[in-house]
């Protein structure tokens, strides 16, 4: 901040006043003074869409009212327009609630060089820059290394990435000097297209990208040049996450090893689910994994048998009790199942906030900034 | 003979709600026209008949020697309610890369 550096971030989360009053007290703290903090708000829309029923849910075409009763939260994906406002108040800080990962990039370069939505080369350019910006070290070896076949040096340092960005819209990834990781067309390759459906259309609250035309050049060490990301304009609506409590998530686990391991776990899940039964309960989905051969990718019965494996069990249902009652069962597996148990967790239960998601029409959201202090 | 997608190509899954897309990408720009022949939905589809319900769409990225497989019904209903582990699918790469296909030589 000394040396006249901005910071623009989502991490207002749920409270953005209350993460500026929060971030103005840190300042303080530091000796910084009295620092503005610009606040983008209206992404919490819960009053607006417990009004709109009749707004259809992404995942499964109901209408919005079979989740309301049970909503906690709604919050839209804001764009980069009101955090671009924001930064127009001069504020050193800009922290807001939910906004699209790729538009919290995007706005600092809308704000420095002018540019507006209709220029959607730029656009175009900003939103590919910052997708690939928004996971951090995702683009700069993190998630990547692979012993033998993609080396990653030093990835115990690895370091950030930045965006070397001119106003005609060429754009530079870089990796901050003498740290760990790497930075490459292969690191580049695997973040631009990770979490996209169909590259021709990315939806973002700025633009809608196609990514089916970009090149990325090695320029040297640690430098991708990032070409010919193209955009149609965006789409009229924002997409709403609505979150909603729906019942709980028990799990237990236990630990068999030696001989025979696998075939007394596998009896043991047997037992507990027999016993669950008897007294019962009922679960929306239940799932029983081997770790060590079967909790990633499934297949138990192809997989070779390890020396040792852990019995996990899991189910969600509507009742709590139900829920506490699998990590319950198996926990006794120490004391009532088959031999050699060992190293049972306690019984976890957790209330499940399902997310699903909605369109709201942008010109229904109240997107706005309210600067906390003095500017 | 037969060669893995591991052999040819690296991968990285994400997750959006109860989807899961699994990028392919080669190593060797060459090699992306025997993946365009061989690494099929349909052959996607049945490494994962016992992880994803479908349907399996795959998008081709020729510019970036790469290929987008868009899995629906794929993460137990997503991040927030999935009873798995790797509630978020990460691992669905492994998956990917281990599909064996025809030798190309």
């Amino acid at each position: 901040m000394r040396n006249g550096i901005r910071i623009v971030s989502n991490m207002g989360a749920a409270n953005p006043l209350g993460g500026a009053r929060a971030a103005r007290k840190e300042a303080a703290e530091l000796g910084l003074g009295d620092v503005a903090v610009a606040v983008v708000l209206g992404d919490d829309v819960s009053s607006i869409v417990k009004h709109r029923p009749e707004l259809r849910l992404i995942e499964n075409g109901e209408p919005l009212e079979s989740i309301l009763p049970n909503m906690i939260s709604a919050n839209a994906y804001l764009g980069a327009d009101v955090v671009c406002e924001a930064l127009n108040t001069g504020a050193p800080i800009v922290l807001s609630g939910r906004v699209a990962d790729p538009s919290l990039f995007l706005a600092p370069m809308m704000h420095e060089f002018g540019w507006a939505y209709d220029d959607l080369p730029k656009i175009a350019q900003g939103t590919a820059a910052g997708h690939l910006l928004e996971c951090t070290a995702s683009v700069t070896g993190g998630c990547f290394g692979w012993p033998g076949k993609k080396d990653v040096p030093d990835l115990a340092r690895n370091g950030f990435p930045f965006a070397d960005v001119k106003a005609d819209g060429s754009i530079v990834i870089g990796k901050t000097p003498n740290t760990g990781g790497r930075l490459d067309v292969m690191t580049c390759t695997e973040q631009l297209i990770y979490e996209i459906h169909d590259p021709t259309a990315y939806i973002t609250p700025d633009c809608v990208l196609d990514i089916t035309g970009v090149a990325l050049t090695q320029e040297s060490v640690d430098r991708v040049r990032v070409e010919h990301a193209r955009a149609r304009p965006a789409t009229d609506t924002y997409k709403v996450n609505v979150g909603y409590a729906d019942g709980y998530i028990g799990e237990g686990e236990v630990s068999y090893g030696g001989i025979d391991a696998v075939e007394r776990a596998k009896w043991a899940a047997e037992i507990v689910k027999e016993r669950l039964r008897q007294q019962g309960f009922t679960y929306d989905d239940f799932r029983v994994d081997l770790i060590g051969m079967s909790s990633l990718n499934g297949q138990v019965d192809k997989r070779p048998e390890p020396y040792e494996v852990r019995l996990r069990m899991a189910g969600r249902t509507g009742e709590r009790k139900a829920a506490h009652a699998i990590g319950f069962e198996v926990r006794a597996m120490h004391m009532h199942g088959p031999g050699g148990a060992g190293g049972a967790c306690e019984p976890r239960v957790r209330d499940v906030l399902a997310v699903k998601s909605v369109l709201l029409p942008k010109n229904m959201v109240n997107a706005q900034v309210v600067v906390e202090g003095s500017l | 003979m037969t060669v893995r997608v591991y052999d040819l190509a690296h991968a990285r899954a994400g997750d959006k709600g109860n989807t899961s897309n699994i990028s392919v990408i080669c190593y060797d720009a060459k090699h992306w026209e025997f993946l365009e022949r061989e690494l099929t939905p349909e052959r996607v589809a049945q490494a994962f008949k016992h992880i994803a319900k479908g349907p399996i769409r795959r998008h081709p990225l020729r510019n970036l020697k790469a290929f987008n497989f868009v899995i629906e019904n794929a993460l137990g209903g997503g991040v927030t309610v999935s009873l798995a582990q790797d509630i978020h699918g990460k691992s669905y790469s492994n998956v990917m890369l281990a599909i064996e296909l025809p030798d190309p030589k």
